[in-house]
């Protein structure tokens, strides 16, 4: 019943029926090359860290995943299948007006992931689907706790990265952004940070 | 076409000499002395004189040992970054003196850069995702858009300065990695320590100051065998995940640290588990050494890359990235 749709380096991510419903299962595997006991520990606790963000950015407002069921001896975790469209496909396809639409409730989640304390750590338009005209946030793998500029900075500027480097409209990390600082008391910092992150160069796809 | 190169970027100053034949790299020589401090870490300074004493020797006898004239040179490569000021400047000052002397050309080379291709050119990968990993160095680093990007590092010390830096601490003399790897085979039980994996970067300061807290209540065999293999898992698991982003399916290893088995055992079973390829030149290859000079140097010219003597400047902070990639399409 339970079929493998991705296999990243750390999960395999499994689509399957839970009661009746259509289901993702996101199972960390077991790596042969860390001993036992490290590689026990670090599936559980980051199974149920993400568990615990994903239920953070649900109770932040943010449209993401709900888990149905936690299985920390199998470090799974069960939760919705979000049907719609994943971003990275379809934007470039999209009216010009219904990008800046989108890219404005982009920014408002990640103001409000932000607000909350909330990193997602891996906003790229892959990991958002757009859903019942809601932008639904996926895959907390990543995520942490921080109330730090330069982090949210990071979270930002990876999801700017990842327009230049996929997208065709170049305003599109404007409108983010425009959102982002409108709900978000310190976007304004968040923002002026992007640019030292920007000149340290570390980040930088293309060097010109 | 014959390469001489001059390699002083921290300990370790050495001369080697290449030759491409067809295409390949072949190592006609390399002389490498290494400066070990009495106590503590390294002392820039004291480093840099070393290196300027042992020079001269160490670079006639790596034309003896290559069998050549010196007048059959025909590129001066030296490491023209990242690393210790003093040791930098002298290893450039040596080559500069050479180049002019010769009436050769000479090519500032990175560092990081030189371990990858020297690891390319004596293995039979290609295009691999390196992991770096010595005393000052600890990155992940592919071939992106025209530049060796850098995809994961260290947010602290390096894995190498990590291992020494507890070494130290309970009497070992540098290099303390060997040392520790003996220890850690001794190694029964595993203390758990902080893990430290952020997305494709790693930590490493906070598992020397939890070894560092514990050395009088475990035993430290179990430290060592702790830390080798929580230090060791981190950086196989930002590997990976390097490669699954890039999508590249090999796995090449440099720096000093690689020298250690268990490293190669764990880097070859996340490998093995991936369906991927594991790569490692010699351990003479892998420590710093003149012969990665050298053949940067050489492939480096060969694309067309010409420097001045005047822009023969040392970059203490020389960045991988920073480095256009015109020898690979």
């Amino acid at each position: 019943m339970e079929k493998l749709i991705k296999r990243g380096a750390e999960a395999e991510i499994y689509l399957a029926k839970w009661r009746g419903r259509k289901a993702i299962i996101k199972r960390r595997i077991a790596k042969k090359y860390r001993i036992k006991e490290i590689d026990d520990d670090i599936r559980e606790k980051r199974t149920k860290k993400e568990a615990l963000m994903l239920a953070g950015a649900r109770r932040a407002g943010v449209s993401a995943p709900i888990i149905y069921d936690l299985r920390i001896e199998n470090s799974e975790i069960v939760m919705q299948y979000i049907e719609g469209e994943r971003l990275k496909d379809k934007l470039d396809f999209k009216k010009e007006d219904e990008q800046m639409e989108i890219c404005r409730k982009i920014g408002e989640g990640i103001s409000r992931l932000h607000s909350d304390g909330i990193i997602h750590g891996d906003i790229t338009t892959s990991n958002l689907i757009l859903f019942d005209d809601k932008i639904y946030f996926i895959d907390f793998g990543l995520s942490s706790r921080s109330e730090e500029i330069e982090d949210m900075g990071v979270d930002l500027h990876l999801l700017m990265e990842a327009f230049k480097s996929a997208h065709k409209n170049k305003n599109l990390f404007k409108w983010v952004r425009e959102a982002y600082i409108k709900f978000f008391d310190r976007g304004e910092e968040v923002i002026e940070k992007i640019k030292e992150i920007e000149r340290r160069g570390r980040y930088m796809r293309k060097v010109t | 076409m014959i390469s001489l190169g001059i390699e002083g970027t921290a300990h370790t100053v050495s001369v080697g000499i290449v030759e491409k034949i067809n295409d390949k790299c072949n190592v006609l020589s390399h002389v490498s002395k290494m400066y070990k401090p009495k106590e503590g870490g390294i002392h820039p300074r004291e480093a840099a004189n070393h290196h300027a004493f042992y020079l001269p020797k160490i670079i006639k006898e790596a034309i003896d040992k290559a069998n050549i004239n010196k007048e059959e040179i025909d590129i001066i490569g030296f490491s023209v970054g990242p690393g210790l000021g003093p040791c930098l400047r002298t290893a450039a000052t040596a080559a500069r003196a050479l180049a002019i002397a010769l009436k050769k050309p000479i090519v500032g080379v990175n560092h990081c850069i030189a371990h990858l291709e020297i690891g390319r050119a004596l293995t039979n990968c290609y295009d691999p995702v390196l992991l770096y990993v010595s005393g000052g160095n600890t990155q992940v680093i592919a071939f992106m858009e025209e530049r060796y990007r850098v995809f994961g590092e260290t947010l602290d010390i390096g894995v190498g300065n990590c291992l020494d830096k507890f070494g130290r601490s309970i009497g070992m003399n540098f290099p303390c990695g060997p040392k520790i790897e003996e220890m850690a085979k001794k190694g029964e039980k595993y203390i758990p320590l902080p893990y430290s994996v952020k997305g494709m970067d790693v930590a490493f300061s906070g598992i020397l100051t939890a070894c560092l807290s514990l050395i009088k209540k475990e035993k430290i065999e179990d430290l060592c065998y702790s830390m080798q293999e929580t230090c060791f898992s981190m950086l196989a698991e930002v590997t990976e995940r390097a490669m699954a982003h890039t999508e590249k399916e090999e796995v090449l290893l440099g720096g000093g640290v690689a020298c250690n088995a268990r490293l190669k055992e764990i880097i070859k079973t996340m490998a093995d588990e991936r369906g991927a390829k594991f790569f490692s030149p010699p351990n003479e290859f892998l420590v710093d050494n003149g012969a990665m000079i050298a053949w940067t140097g050489l492939i480096t010219h060969e694309a067309g890359i010409r420097h001045k003597i005047e822009d023969t400047k040392i970059k203490q902070n020389y960045r991988t990235d920073e480095v256009q990639v015109l020898w690979r399409n």
